[in-house]
């Protein structure tokens, strides 16, 4: 368990987070703040995002958490190493989290990976690319089945991807940019994929 | 109360109660791994399957709440296959190295395995392996064998107060232990090992010594606080090899305290195994008869008035009344065992003792800790306020250092005497209020006035009614109270501790008594030491006479709260050493005063007529105060800080210092006084 990474020495809220984590104390009633440890826990990883690039929960944060909302430290770590979701270890600026669950598999999801691999310079699962730009994890089911196969990169979903369109993503990270997240073919939510068949005119009509 | 019916016999239970509980009820054995009856409910281990009528598959046993009528099945196929499929799935992941294993011969896993578990394995693929956590000198681990019951987790979160294990991560890589790797702070770190139900957590300094079989069991009490948790020495030829718990609700429950059971290796360290005579300017050693002449030719000459006695912190009370007896023998009412300078007022037993008792504890609605970090000065009695605590609507308050960790939430008044009014109110508004003052607080000049404030506080509040008794002594050592309850203080016209130390006598013995500073005692007395340690009072010794330590002697200990309990001899004492009363005796016998008891049953007789205490063995006399007249005292105590008496805690009394297992931990945790936050 012991860090085989650099920690930071401490962690401090920033004040955008504060008032996250105002609001967020305000759903629980007084006494059940233990509640809000995985919203908090996002929040720091966000704000480590901002600050550092990388998005990240280091233990001094936990720590900082446990005592914010009163309790042991290890019931924070307990939480954060539970959830996938939070990375307790520095990652790329880019969390390329690829779905390798059946339908994604089945519609192509190794394309997908490979092209992650190939564009962001990436060995494989569990990598960071030597530039610091990629992290690649792999994911189960994402929900998003339908649109197999996907990649989430950090929040976003990005759908429908086949080897090119992949890689033209990751490209396009690199320059900074942030293609608008959905289907890469184009089609709406999980619309059928040749456009809608049903429910296409009103009742009326 | 709900009427369950288990195999067709029929319990009735209370609303609430588990299964299992209605099942133990009916005398069917629940195979079991998470479950503890002190510990919450996890439910996570699922080998307590049994069948309940009516319900569609079998059922976790001990986290589902009965209900009236209900039928439960506990030796059906179904169960008994449940039963052989959970045991297949715990041993997926556990190493059968039951052959290098400590827990082997007392494991839960193995016994369960045996009893409800298939006879082969069919299992052909890797096991997972995980990394052993170092979490302190005294508890040993081999997480591989882990079976994730989180009982160790329930334990240190909820009886020992110290949340700090958890279980990290999940699924095939969740893992128990501490994620950032650190010592274990509790004092009672040692009873994770008996909880545990595999090898996965085991004693370090046991580590490869003995099989449970080959072990001499002897029941004991712990005498290195004054809890007298009840306790097993578990020996092998002339050495302790480990000591446990035994249960005792009304005093440890199942727990003990760090100190008594890991330090016995300072048993076979710097003992006095043989008498010493001062001939010449330096000590050499004598025999018995040597030893016996030195003394009796220095006190013959002398007016009982010029002799004193001191005993001290692990003194049994066996050789205190012998002692005793021999001084009056002599004509001496000097004696004192308050070796530690407490200013105790032994005129009336409730000024000594521990009043409300243990078990009373969980009845408590307020409690005010005065001059006492209980958590180190009695771990398993702060266990119980931790209990009453969690219970709800518990406020504590103390006084005395700043940013002392009890365990559970408790308000700081103030750092001396002068704060101790200021939690009057909530103790006035409370049914059952305590006082526990420690002896630590009446080490001092102005004790006697200390002690006297607090039992008037205690009056004033209401702690003190005809049903209840809310004012309380803690001790800090198994010796102590039994002395007082034997009248071992100043008898008429006799001299105390102080006054024979400024020149009031011109012969002294000291029985175990370590709790001055030797450079004290003048340099014309003469001292005779009687004890089993060389610890820093014997090197002022003119005579040694070496002792037996509790583990070697049957002897009666009274606990703080004044009842007494007996342990029993496991070990012989090393060499020459003896039991204590007998060596009194001998002596007694040498100068032709000879003592009028010469066995175990004749000295028992002896003490029960000398303090009813001694005549209910393993009782306690419990009940409320009726007069509130309060120790004397002439005058208000001063504002002094609180000192704790006991600055580390793995280093308390001359076992535990002459103790490598303690040295370690001392250098692990160091002083544990207040942290002074702020
Ligand atoms: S270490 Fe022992 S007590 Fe703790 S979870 Fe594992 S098996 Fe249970
Ligand atoms: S299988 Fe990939 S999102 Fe569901
Ligand atoms: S004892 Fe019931 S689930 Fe573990």
């Amino acid at each position: 368990m012991s860090a085989e990474h650099a920690e930071p020495a401490s962690f401090a809220f920033d004040a955008e987070s504060e008032a996250k984590i105002a609001t967020i104390l305000k759903r629980y009633p007084e006494g059940k703040q233990a509640s809000a440890v995985i919203p908090l826990l996002y929040v720091v990883q966000k704000q480590m995002g901002l600050q550092t690039g990388s998005a990240w929960v280091p233990r001094v944060a936990m720590d900082v958490v446990a005592d914010r909302l009163g309790m042991a430290p290890i019931r924070v770590y307990e939480v954060a190493t539970f959830y996938f979701m939070f990375n307790t270890k520095p990652i790329g600026r880019f969390h390329l989290q690829v779905c390798g669950t059946t339908p994604c598999w089945l519609r192509g999801s190794d394309e997908v990976l490979r092209a992650c691999k190939d564009a962001g310079h990436l060995k494989g699962y569990g990598d960071t690319s030597p530039d610091g730009l990629f992290t690649l994890t792999e994911m189960e089911c994402m929900g998003a089945c339908v649109n197999a196969p996907m990649i989430a990169v950090d929040d976003d979903y990005y759908e429908d991807l086949d080897y090119e369109s992949t890689v033209k993503l990751i490209e396009a990270l690199k320059r900074g940019e942030r293609p608008t997240p959905g289907s890469a073919t184009g089609r709406r939510s999980s619309e059928a994929a040749g456009g809608a068949t049903a429910l296409t005119g009103s009742e009326t009509e | 109360m709900a009427k369950v019916t288990v195999d067709g016999i029929e319990v009735e239970v209370p609303n609430g109660a588990s299964v299992l509980q209605a099942c133990e009820a009916a005398g069917k054995e629940i195979p079991r791994f998470c479950y503890h009856e002190r510990l919450s409910v996890a439910g996570n281990c699922r080998m307590c399957l049994v069948e309940v009528e009516k319900a569609p598959k079998p059922v976790a046993s001990c986290a589902f709440p009965v209900a009236d009528g209900m039928k439960v099945f506990t030796d059906t196929p179904v169960v008994r296959n449940a039963r052989r499929g959970v045991m297949e799935f715990l041993l997926i992941n556990h190493p059968l190295d039951c052959p290098i294993c400590d827990q082997g011969g007392e494991c839960d896993l193995q016994d369960q395995a045996y009893a409800y578990g298939h006879d082969s394995s069919r299992y052909g693929e890797a096991k997972r392996a995980v990394k052993d956590k170092d979490i302190g000198p005294l508890v040993k681990t081999v997480m591989t064998r882990c079976i994730q019951c989180t009982r160790c987790v329930r334990f240190a979160a909820e009886v020992a107060g110290t949340p700090e294990l958890g279980g990290t991560n999940r699924g095939e890589n969740m893992e128990i232990g501490t994620y950032v790797e650190k010592a274990l702070s509790s004092e009672l770190s040692g009873n994770l090992i008996d909880i545990c139900p595999v090898g996965a957590l085991t004693s370090r300094p046991y580590a490869f010594v003995s099989r449970p079989w080959e072990l001499k069991k002897t029941d004991s009490i712990d005498v290195l606080d004054a809890v007298g948790a009840n306790i097993r020495v578990d020996s092998r030829g002339p050495e302790v090899l480990r000591i446990i718990p035994r249960v005792n609700e009304a005093v440890n429950e199942e727990w003990m305290a760090d100190r008594g059971r890991f330090s016995f290796d300072g048993l076979k360290r710097r003992r006095l195994d043989r008498p010493w005579v001062h001939k010449d300017g330096k000590m050499v050693a004598a025999t018995w008869p040597e030893a016996f002449a030195a003394i009796a030719h220095r006190l013959a000459g002398l007016p009982g008035e010029r002799i004193g006695a001191v005993a001290g912190a692990l003194a049994d009370a066996e050789s205190v009344v012998a002692l005793k007896d021999l001084m009056a023998a002599y004509g001496s009412a000097n004696l004192d065992c308050r070796d530690d300078g407490a200013a105790i007022d032994a005129s009336r037993p409730d000024y000594w003792r521990f009043n409300t008792t243990i078990e009373g504890i969980e009845e408590a609605d307020a409690l005010l800790i005065i001059g006492s970090d209980i958590r180190r000065e009695a771990p398993v009695l702060n266990a119980r306020i931790r209990k009453r605590w969690a219970a709800g609507r518990f406020p504590v308050a103390y006084v005395g250092p700043r940013g002392l960790d009890l365990t559970y939430p408790a308000t700081h008044l103030g750092d001396g005497p002068g704060a101790m009014g200021a939690f009057a109110e909530t103790l006035k508004a409370a049914q059952k209020p305590m006082v526990i003052v420690g002896r630590g607080a009446l080490q001092r000049p102005d004790g006697a006035a200390v002690l006297a404030a607090a039992w008037k506080l205690a009056a004033e509040v209401g702690a003190l009614t005809p049903d209840w008794h809310g004012f309380n002594l803690l001790h800090l050592f198994g010796g102590q109270v039994g002395a007082l309850e034997l009248g071992f203080v100043p008898g008429q016209g006799g001299k105390d501790l102080a006054a024979m130390l400024a020149g009031g006598v011109d012969a002294l013995w000291l029985l175990n008594a370590d709790g001055f500073d030797p450079a004290r005692i003048p340099a014309s007395t003469f001292v005779v030491y009687q004890g089993h340690h060389g610890d820093a009072m014997a090197g002022r010794a003119d005579v040694i006479l070496p002792g037996a330590a509790y583990t070697e002697k049957d002897a009666t200990w009274v606990n703080t709260e004044g009842r007494a309990q007996r342990g029993r001899l496991a070990i012989h004492p090393p060499g020459e050493a003896k039991e204590d009363w007998r060596i009194v005796r001998a002596f007694s016998e040498g100068v032709g005063k000879t003592l009028p008891y010469d066995d175990a049953g004749a000295i028992r007789a002896r003490l029960a007529e000398a303090s009813p205490v001694f005549a209910r063995i393993g009782e306690v006399a419990r009940g409320g105060c009726a007069d509130l007249a309060g120790p004397a005292a002439t005058a208000a105590p001063t504002d002094a800080a609180f000192v704790l008496p006991i600055p580390v805690y793995h280093q308390a009394d001359v076992i535990s210092r002459a103790s490598d297992t303690m040295a370690k931990c001392a250098e692990v945790y160091g002083p544990q006084t207040a942290l002074a936050a702020e």
